[in-house]
Formats: structure tokens, C-alpha cells, sequence
């Protein structure tokens, strides 16, 4: 059997599955992806590969008592057996007070994450992406360190109340760091796109390149709370915190950021600046997903901030019928709304700051806060009179976005990016943000 | 964590993301079928022949096989409920060859004559097409052939045959300890991991080895509704290549600490530790928070070994410093110059950091890594001198030595083999030391014990760690309990200010189970050994913040 399904394939195998099916619900995903890879260190390729999966997953309930069973084979008797061993499993199962049923049909929204141009990459393709790249460093006096990943899959549901979803989508993730080859810069790029064609590692490596350039011979300066300016990159890994922790339940419970003193919650009221808005939408042609969360609830265009005020947070179906709220899928897209200012602009109106490309190795310190700590990397600059006047070591930070949220300076036009701590890529606009705390220097390039 | 198999479970996108962040590597099964036998070894033997055959008439000058079954069980529960419990099977070869002076790898799931033969045939054509742009060959350290030879975990019960049920009702009495000790909520989780492993490869070799892991864990939070306060305590167990007989709490393996504070060895009561976790973090509430400056720092076992995997483990991979890594990891300030020169200080004279896969219940403890090298154990730091890097069979040419230090591995049959980090652990005082000791000569201190918060720049200089538990010292005593605590320092500076060390009767080892490095990522499982050990005058920084 093919990796990758069509619909109409999909649909087929998903009904002879559910035709199998004895309980009194049953529910059943179906996922199939190809992934290639290269990776490159020295000036020189390390490893490369790819792999291909495929998995269908059962889901029989009697009651509350549910049962669960995997398989990667497709024969009609695995087919079956799969089915069997997900009710005989429901049956020893012990009743879940969580369990509320499954979904019946549901409407999506339209959006296209499929590209060709992805889909079809090769391994010669991937090998001429790299060379392009090491082409530059390697006569530049510049070693090169990347990985370029692309993956096409598609995901498919069906249950026995007739709901019915599919859902195919490409994606390509290319990272670079370059270095001086003294050691004493370093800049880094990374891309992500659904459609292939759109990346260019030539002129990716031609912006880590500057950057590692730029970022020699580094000064050092105190310490201390400064008015900086985060690239989208930058921004993407401090705003994912904030954007995976609006569950309603953690909430409700009193054990997050979104827990209020007296046991209620923030909903409703506003925690940050009122020009902040961060919403999802399965739809947008710059970040598409998948139009429907893992049980089949439909994903809308929702705003979870919308000027400054937590307007949504997730619900689980359990958790919202409980609470007596509408049920909120954690979306498959995040982006942030952003202003009309370029980069430059930013820069330009900046008497005294920090231009700050990337922050890593981010690591929780407070929940209850949102504290967060981490450093910057890969070229880090001091900004004098709207102009850079040189690149500064790297510093320490220990900042909330709450709190970074609420000193926001300026936002410029939102990009799309890739998190260096999650591989999730987001719509972010570059941050003028004033008062970030750096905590300590770092003499690490 | 291990992104590909967490969105294989998960689905793709953001939501998969905000949920758990435990790697699942391969297909769940039925429950017995995690205790049926694996393969025979003849049968594993016949095939890894093919391979390696099928690689050398394509050209291929080294070639070698790993055939792996991987089996996982995890239980996660909250309060009174268990929520998932998954059981996990991976079975496949992967095949790594050097073909034109270039590494080349592939794997397959088909474990048939043809599949391994053609997955060996893209293993080389991989290894030629890569070789068109690369600048150097690969230089391989000589290893002896071992012939057929096995190895097994010790252990006296294997997890994996232990009933789920005694599972469940052990996870639902940890939970019902803290939930009638003050906790508000309450997960737990056991971790159960086997890795059923053959190598073959064209030196001769052909090991069969049967690796057992596990790591039982727990969060239990305090939450003041009132105030909209929560705290948290972890447990304080540490992973182990052990089997469930970890689990047995005994009482001889207990280390009673000042304050109540109960050390665990190579033995651990879940219950107890759950007991004391829910009335520490209602202690929490109101701990007064600490004051910002210089503090000598009483580093417990279960917090140091964090900290010594992050300022030692990682800078001294060899690969890393090589700038394998730059592009995720990073590199390291360790660089070779600073080794070459015999009298780069990295700590003061009492530290001594050993390497080794050999260290019985330990997670690196391994017979042969997963390039068919046996296990060993070396210096890495000798009276506070910087000796020697961790190193594998394609690097060790480089540092001069003609062995690789045997420190090769991958997470799972379809993943490349690559460095990395052995149980690199502190060794203890010879002169007899406790905590208690210890604690009566600080003036001005803190007492940290369990894993918090960790962060470290890409060179591995600048570091930030929290804890789980934080006492103040003062003049000799501990008065109380701390909040907001973390400490930041510079790893030489720090390593340099260490300035007592416990004796081997409070030797613990602590784990990181899932070890994340390589693009795409691998997990993998560490020990990190030490006694308590004092550090004077690190800076401390209060986390207090107001939103």
C-alpha cells in the first residue's frame, strides 16, 4: 500500500475498518508520511536519510469503558484484528470519567498546506539545496553547520457516527548556523515553508553568512534592563511559552499564569498590551493547517488575545462540559498580529538598544509568572542613534512575555518563522520591547 | 525530544505540541507481546550476514548492522485515574556503511533477506552520492572483532513481566499519599524501557545485548486559591538501568538527610517520596524568598548531577567541540588547544569526573556500544585538570588515541549511530564526610536538592539552574525553608570554586532519561554520580516576579 493516501483511498480503508467494528462507538485515525533529511557540519555533509510511516489508530468505547489499538499493517486481517483487540481492550478497560463520546459530521474550513513542489523533493534535491550553501561558506573562510527536513503526510479520520476528515500537507524546515573559521562569529538562519519552491538556501546562507560576519569581535556591555528589539525568530520562542499555556483547565484549577487570586481566572480581562493580538486560523495562505484538532472538532479563526485581552483559552470537550463552556481545540496554527514598521524602521528609531536575532535553550523558571530564562545567540548587536554600532557578547535573560508584553515599544510586519526550541513555525512580528531584563554575560559565541 | 514520534502519536501541529513531551518510538502492541522472545540469535546472525555481504559487493570497505527490537511501556496517571498507558514496539535494521571514504545509513522495517539486502544496497548508494561533496574520508579506529557474544542488564525483575495492575495500584498509592498529605493534584508516571539489541559488523563481531531502563516519577502541586498561588515538588527518584526491583524501597538504601530529607541509592520508596513531596510544597507557600547575592552552595547528588551533565557531560563530546553540532546544540569552550596544553584548570584540585558504560544500575551500563565496542571507563578530569573528551571510533584519531572510548549509540533500529555522553560522574572524598558535616561549616549557604530549571549557552559557559528543594544555612544550621532560588555561574568558575566533597556513603547517582541531541533529534539516557559537594560564594538570584 501506497505511504501517502489519496481521499478517496483513505475514505475506502477507513469504512472497511468501521465495518469491522462491534462497540458502541467506534473511532479510527489514519496518518501515512514520507520525511527525508540532510544534514551538514564542517563545511561538509554528516548524514542524511528518510523515512516513510504509517499508522491506524482504533478507538472502541462500550460506555465510558474505551479501548485503544494500533497497527502499521493493512491487510484486511490485520485490519480486523486491529479492530477486535482496540473492543476486547474497551471491555477490560476500567470506566473513564473523562470519556464524552464522539463527535457526529462536522463542516471544516478550506485551507491548503499541500504543495508539490515539496512533496516531490529527492535526495539529489536535497544534496543540490546544501551545496548551494556550502558553495558560499566554503569560499568565504566560513564553515557551515545545517539541516534541511521535509515531510509529506496527510492524516484521515472516520467514526461510527459518520464523521469524516482528511487532510494532506507538506512542510520544509532548513536551519544554518555559519562561523567565522576563528571561531569568533557566528550568524544563523532559519526557513520554513509548506511550499518548497519559496526556499532559497542561497540567499538563507547569504543572512547567517552577514550575520556571523557582523557578530566578530563582539564588546561587552553591563548587564541589566534594556530596550531591545527582537527579530521574529528571536521573539518566536518566548511568545510559544505563552501561546502553550492557554489551557482553560491548568486555569481553572489555579495552577497557572491565567489563575486568578479568589480561584477564578484572567478570561476576559486584559494582561497585555491592548496593540497585542494573537489569534489562529487554519485558513491563512502564509501558515496553513489542518482545518481539524485530532478528534475531529473543527479548527476556527480564533483569537485567544485580542487587544490585549485573553479573549479565548483552550477547552477540552470533557473539560468545557463540565465548566458548562463551548469546547476549544489547541489550534494547529498560532500567528501574532504585528504593525507596519520594517526592521529598519525599528532600528532607526532606537536611541539606545539591542538587536537581539535568536534566543536559546529557553527553560521555564516560574509558572505561576511565566518566568523564563535563556540566552541569546548567534549575533547579538548594540544599537546607538538609530544605527548599529557593533555586536555585544551574549547575554542572559530571565523575562516573562507577560511582562515583555506589557513594555511593548512597536511592532513591525509578522514573517513566518521556525521555533529553535520547537521546530513549530508561527506568523511573528519583529518586537521593539523596552526594560528586558538581561541577568548575566556569556562569553560564548 | 524526539519531534517525529511525538507527532506520529500526536498528529501535526501546534495543539500536538502543548500536550505531553515524552518520546514514543514505534507501534503500540498488546501487552504480551512485550514479553514475547525476540528473534533467535541465529536467525539475527544469518540475516546481519546478508547485510553486511550485500554491502561489500556494492563496494562498501566497513560495514555494520544493528537488528533492534525496542520496547516501551509508560503509565501516566493524575489523582485518582490512570490516563494512558502506552505499550510500544519498534522492529527493524538499520545498516551503516563507508563507501568512497563516506558514511552511509539506512534502515528498514522489513526484516526480510531482500529487505535487508536492498536497505544495505541504499545504504551505499547514500554513502557514494554524499561522497561527491565531501572534503575528507572518514578515519576509523581498529576494533578487534569480538565474536558472538551477549550481555544483559542485571537486574531481578525484569519490569516488562510485572502485572500492569501492580503498576496502577502502586502509581494510585503514591497519588492517594500526596493527595492526604495537602496536595491539590497529583500525576505520576513509570517509564519502562527494554532495547533488545544485535550488532554485526565486517570486524567480526556479532552482540546480542538485552538493555533494561527505568524511571518511576511524580509532580505533585500545593495551589492557594485564595492567594492564586501554586507550588510544585517532583520526585525525587532517579532513572536507572535497573529492572522493577528499583521500586522495592528498601530501607538499607535510604540516606536520612538533615530536615526530614530522605536521599534514595539504588532503591526507591515512591510512597515516601510522595508523602514528603505534598508537604514540601505546601511548605513552599510560605518559604521566605531568598535574598539575592553570594552564596556557598550544598549541592545535594539528585541536583548536582544536572548540573554536572550540562557544564561537563556536554562540553567534553567530542563532537561538539569539533563544531558537529553547531547548528543545535553548539560547540564547546572546551576547545582541543586547552586539552593539549596538560594544565587547563578546569576545577579545583579535589575534582575528579570519570567517564565510563560500565557502572552497574547505572543508565550508560552497556557490554559493547552500538559500534561493537566493549565498555569502558576513563578520566575526563584529573585533580581539576581537563584530560580527555568522550569519543567514538571516527573521532579518536583526532585526540591522538587508537581506541574509541566506546561511547557510540542510537535510540532506535532507524536511527544513525552517533556520540554520546557516557555516566560522567564526580568521584567522592576519600577522607569521611556527610552531609551533616558538611553543613556545620558553612557560614552563609544553601542547601539544594532535585531537579528544576536548567539552562546553558551553546559554548556551555553560562549557566542558570533552579532545584526542587532549597534550604538557607546560616552560621552551621539550616533555618528554614528558601524560595524564588537560582544560581548562575560560569562552568570554570564554578567547577573551580568547589570546595568539599562527601564521602561514598552518600554517593547517588542521578539520570536524565531523555537526553535530547542531533538533527534530526535522538533521545538518550544518562548517569550522573557525585556525593553532596559544596561550591563557595555562587551568585544567586531572587526569580520572584509580579504579572
Amino acid at each position: 500500500m501506497a505511504t501517502i493516501l489519496t481521499e478517496a483511498e483513505a475514505k475506502a480503508l477507513l469504512t472497511k475498518v468501521l465495518s469491522y467494528s462491534k462497540a458502541d462507538e467506534c473511532e479510527v485515525n489514519l496518518s501515512g508520511d514520507i520525511r527525508g533529511n540532510i544534514r551538514y557540519a564542517r563545511n561538509a555533509v554528516s548524514t542524511s536519510g528518510s523515512r516513510a510511516n504509517q499508522n491506524l489508530v482504533v478507538q472502541s468505547a462500550f460506555g465510558k469503558k474505551v479501548g485503544t489499538a494500533t497497527i502499521d499493517e493493512f491487510d484486511d486481517a490485520s485490519l480486523e484484528k486491529v479492530v477486535r483487540r482496540a473492543e476486547e481492550l474497551a471491555r477490560l478497560a476500567p470506566e473513564n470519567p473523562e470519556w464524552v463520546g464522539i463527535l457526529g459530521p462536522q463542516t471544516y474550513l478550506k485551507s491548503n498546506g499541500y504543495f508539490e513542489s515539496t512533496a516531490k523533493l529527492t535526495a539529489e534535491d536535497r544534496a543540490e539545496a546544501v551545496a548551494k550553501s556550502l558553495e558560499l561558506t566554503r569560499t568565504q573562510n566560513l564553515t557551515a553547520a545545517g539541516f534541511l527536513e521535509d515531510v509529506n503526510g496527510y492524516q484521515a479520520m472516520m467514526n461510527s457516527k459518520g464523521l469524516f476528515a482528511y487532510y494532506p500537507s507538506t512542510n520544509i524546515n532548513f536551519s544554518l548556523t555559519v562561523r567565522t573559521d576563528d571561531g569568533k562569529g557566528s550568524g544563523y538562519v532559519a526557513k520554513g515553508f509548506s511550499d518548497a519552491s519559496k526556499l532559497d538556501t542561497a540567499a538563507a546562507t547569504r543572512i547567517a553568512a552577514q550575520k556571523a560576519a557582523a557578530s566578530a569581535s563582539a564588546q561587552a556591555l553591563e548587564p541589566g534592563k534594556y530596550t531591545v528589539i527582537l527579530e521574529p525568530t528571536a521573539g518566536a520562542v518566548l511568545m510559544e511559552q505563552l501561546f502553550f499555556s492557554m489551557d482553560a483547565r491548568s486555569a481553572d484549577e489555579g495552577r497557572s499564569f491565567l489563575s486568578k487570586p479568589g480561584g477564578k481566572t484572567k478570561l476576559g480581562e486584559k494582561i497585555v498590551d491592548p496593540r497585542v493580538t494573537i489569534y489562529s486560523d487554519p485558513t491563512n495562505p502564509e501558515l496553513p493547517a489542518s482545518p481539524w484538532a485530532g478528534d475531529g472538532q473543527p479548527q476556527q479563526r480564533i483569537n485567544w488575545i485580542e487587544k490585549g485581552i485573553v479573549k479565548n483559552m483552550a477547552y477540552s470537550r470533557y473539560w468545557a462540559q463540565k465548566q458548562g463552556k463551548k469546547p476549544v481545540p489547541f489550534p494547529n496554527n498560532v500567528m501574532m498580529a504585528g504593525g507596519t514598521a520594517s526592521l529598519e524602521d525599528m532600528i532607526k528609531s532606537t536611541q539606545r538598544g539591542i538587536l537581539v536575532t535568536k534566543l536559546w535553550y529557553i527553560r521555564e523558571v516560574d509558572p505561576q509568572t511565566l518566568l523564563y530564562t535563556g540566552l541569546t545567540r548567534d549575533g547579538t548587536f548594540y544599537i546607538e542613534n538609530g544605527k548599529i554600532k557593533h555586536a555585544v557578547k551574549n547575554f542572559r535573560f530571565n523575562e516573562s512575555p507577560v511582562i515583555m508584553l506589557n513594555n511593548l515599544e512597536t511592532l513591525g510586519r509578522p514573517e513566518r518563522v521556525v521555533s529553535t526550541e520547537s521546530d513549530g513555525n508561527y506568523l511573528i512580528p519583529p518586537m521593539k520591547i523596552r526594560e528586558f531584563t538581561f541577568s548575566s554575560l556569556s562569553d560564548a559565541v | 525530544m524526539n519531534r517525529r514520534n511525538f507527532i506520529q502519536q500526536a498528529g501535526l501541529g501546534v495543539g500536538a505540541l502543548m500536550g505531553a513531551s515524552v518520546p514514543i518510538v514505534g507501534n503500540a502492541v498488546p501487552l504480551e507481546r512485550l514479553l514475547e522472545p525476540g528473534v533467535d540469535v541465529a536467525i539475527k546472525k544469518r540475516m546481519a550476514d546478508i547485510a553486511l555481504n550485500a554491502a561489500r559487493s556494492r563496494g562498501a570497505t566497513y560495514t555494520d548492522v544493528r537488528i533492534g527490537r525496542y520496547l516501551q511501556q509508560f503509565l501516566f496517571t493524575r489523582e485518582k485515574q490512570v490516563q494512558t498507558i502506552t505499550n510500544a514496539e519498534s522492529y527493524g535494521v538499520g545498516i551503516r556503511v563507508i563507501a568512497n571514504g563516506t558514511w552511509g545509513f539506512s534502515a528498514t522495517s522489513d526484516v526480510t533477506p531482500d529487505g535487508i539486502a536492498k536497505c544495505a544496497e541504499t545504504a551505499v548508494a547514500i554513502a557514494k552520492a554524499n561522497s561527491k561533496i565531501q572534503n575528507e574520508p572518514v578515519q576509523l579506529a581498529p576494533q578487534k572483532g569480538v565474536g558472538e557474544v551477549t550481555w544483559k542488564t542485571p537486574l531481578t525483575k525484569n519490569a516488562f513481566e510485572i502485572p500492569v495492575q501492580q503498576k496502577v495500584d502502586l502509581l494510585m498509592k503514591v497519588n492517594n499519599a500526596a493527595l492526604d498529605n495537602g496536595a491539590a493534584f497529583v500525576t505520576s508516571n513509570l517509564f519502562f524501557i527494554n532495547e533488545q539489541k544485535y550488532f554485526a559488523s565486517t570486524d567480526g563481531s556479532y552482540i546480542d545485548q538485552d538493555v533494561h531502563r527505568i524511571w518511576p516519577t511524580f509532580t505533585v502541586t500545593a495551589v492557594d486559591r485564595a492567594a492564586g498561588k501554586f507550588k510544585t515538588r517532583d520526585a525525587l527518584s532517579s532513572p536507572m538501568g535497573m529492572g522493577y526491583e528499583y521500586l522495592d524501597g528498601l530501607a538499607s538504601e535510604k540516606i536520612p538527610g538533615p530536615n526530614g530529607l530522605v536521599g534514595y541509592r539504588n532503591s526507591y520508596d515512591m510512597v515516601e517520596d510522595a508523602t514528603l513531596a505534598a508537604k514540601q510544597a505546601k511548605e513552599k507557600m510560605t518559604a521566605k524568598s531568598v535574598e539575592a547575592g553570594k552564596y556557598d552552595l550544598v549541592l545535594d547528588p539528585n541536583h548536582l548531577g544536572l548540573t554536572i551533565h550540562e557544564s561537563v557531560g556536554h562540553p567534553l563530546e567530542l563532537d561538539r567541540v569539533l563544531g558537529y553540532e553547531a547548528n543545535y546544540a553548539g560547540t564547546s569552550f572546551a576547545t582541543l588547544d586547552k586539552w593539549q596544553s596538560k594544565n587547563f584548570k578546569y576545577g579545583s584540585p579535589i575534582v575528579n569526573i570519570v567517564a565510563d558504560k560500565t557502572q552497574v544500575g547505572s543508565l550508560g551500563a552497556v557490554g559493547y556500544d552500538d559500534e561493537g565496542v566493549p565498555a569502558k571507563e576513563w578520566n575526563l578530569i584529573k585533580d581539576g585538570i581537563l584530560v580527555n573528551y568522550q569519543a567514538i571510533r571516527d573521532q579518536v584519531a583526532i585526540i591522538g588515541e587508537k581506541e574509541s572510548h566506546g561511547c557510540c549509540y542510537a535510540d532506535n533500529w532507524d536511527s544513525v549511530q552517533f556520540q554520546r555522553m557516557p555516566n560522567v560522574s564526580l568521584k567522592p572524598s576519600a577522607e569521611k564526610r556527610s552531609v551533616q558535616d558538611m553543613i556545620k561549616g558553612v557560614d552563609k549557604g544553601i542547601y539544594i536538592i532535585g531537579r528544576g530549571s536548567f539552562s546553558i549557552d551553546q559554548q556551555r559557559y553560562n549557566f542558570q539552574f533552579g532545584g526542587q528543594l532549597f534550604y538557607e544555612i546560616k552560621n552551621g544550621q539550616i533555618v528554614g525553608m528558601l524560595d524564588d532560588v537560582a544560581y548562575q555561574a560560569n562552568t570554570l568558575e564554578f567547577w573551580n570554586s568547589c570546595a568539599q566533597l562527601c564521602d561514598k556513603d552518600d554517593y547517588r547517582t542521578f539520570g536524565s532519561f531523555f537526553d535530547g541531541k542531533g538533527q534530526p533529534s535522538q533521545v538518550s539516557a544518562v548517569s550522573h554520580g557525585s556525593p553532596t559537594t559544596r561550591f563557595n560564594g555562587v551568585n544567586v538570584i531572587n526569580t520572584r516576579r509580579k504579572i
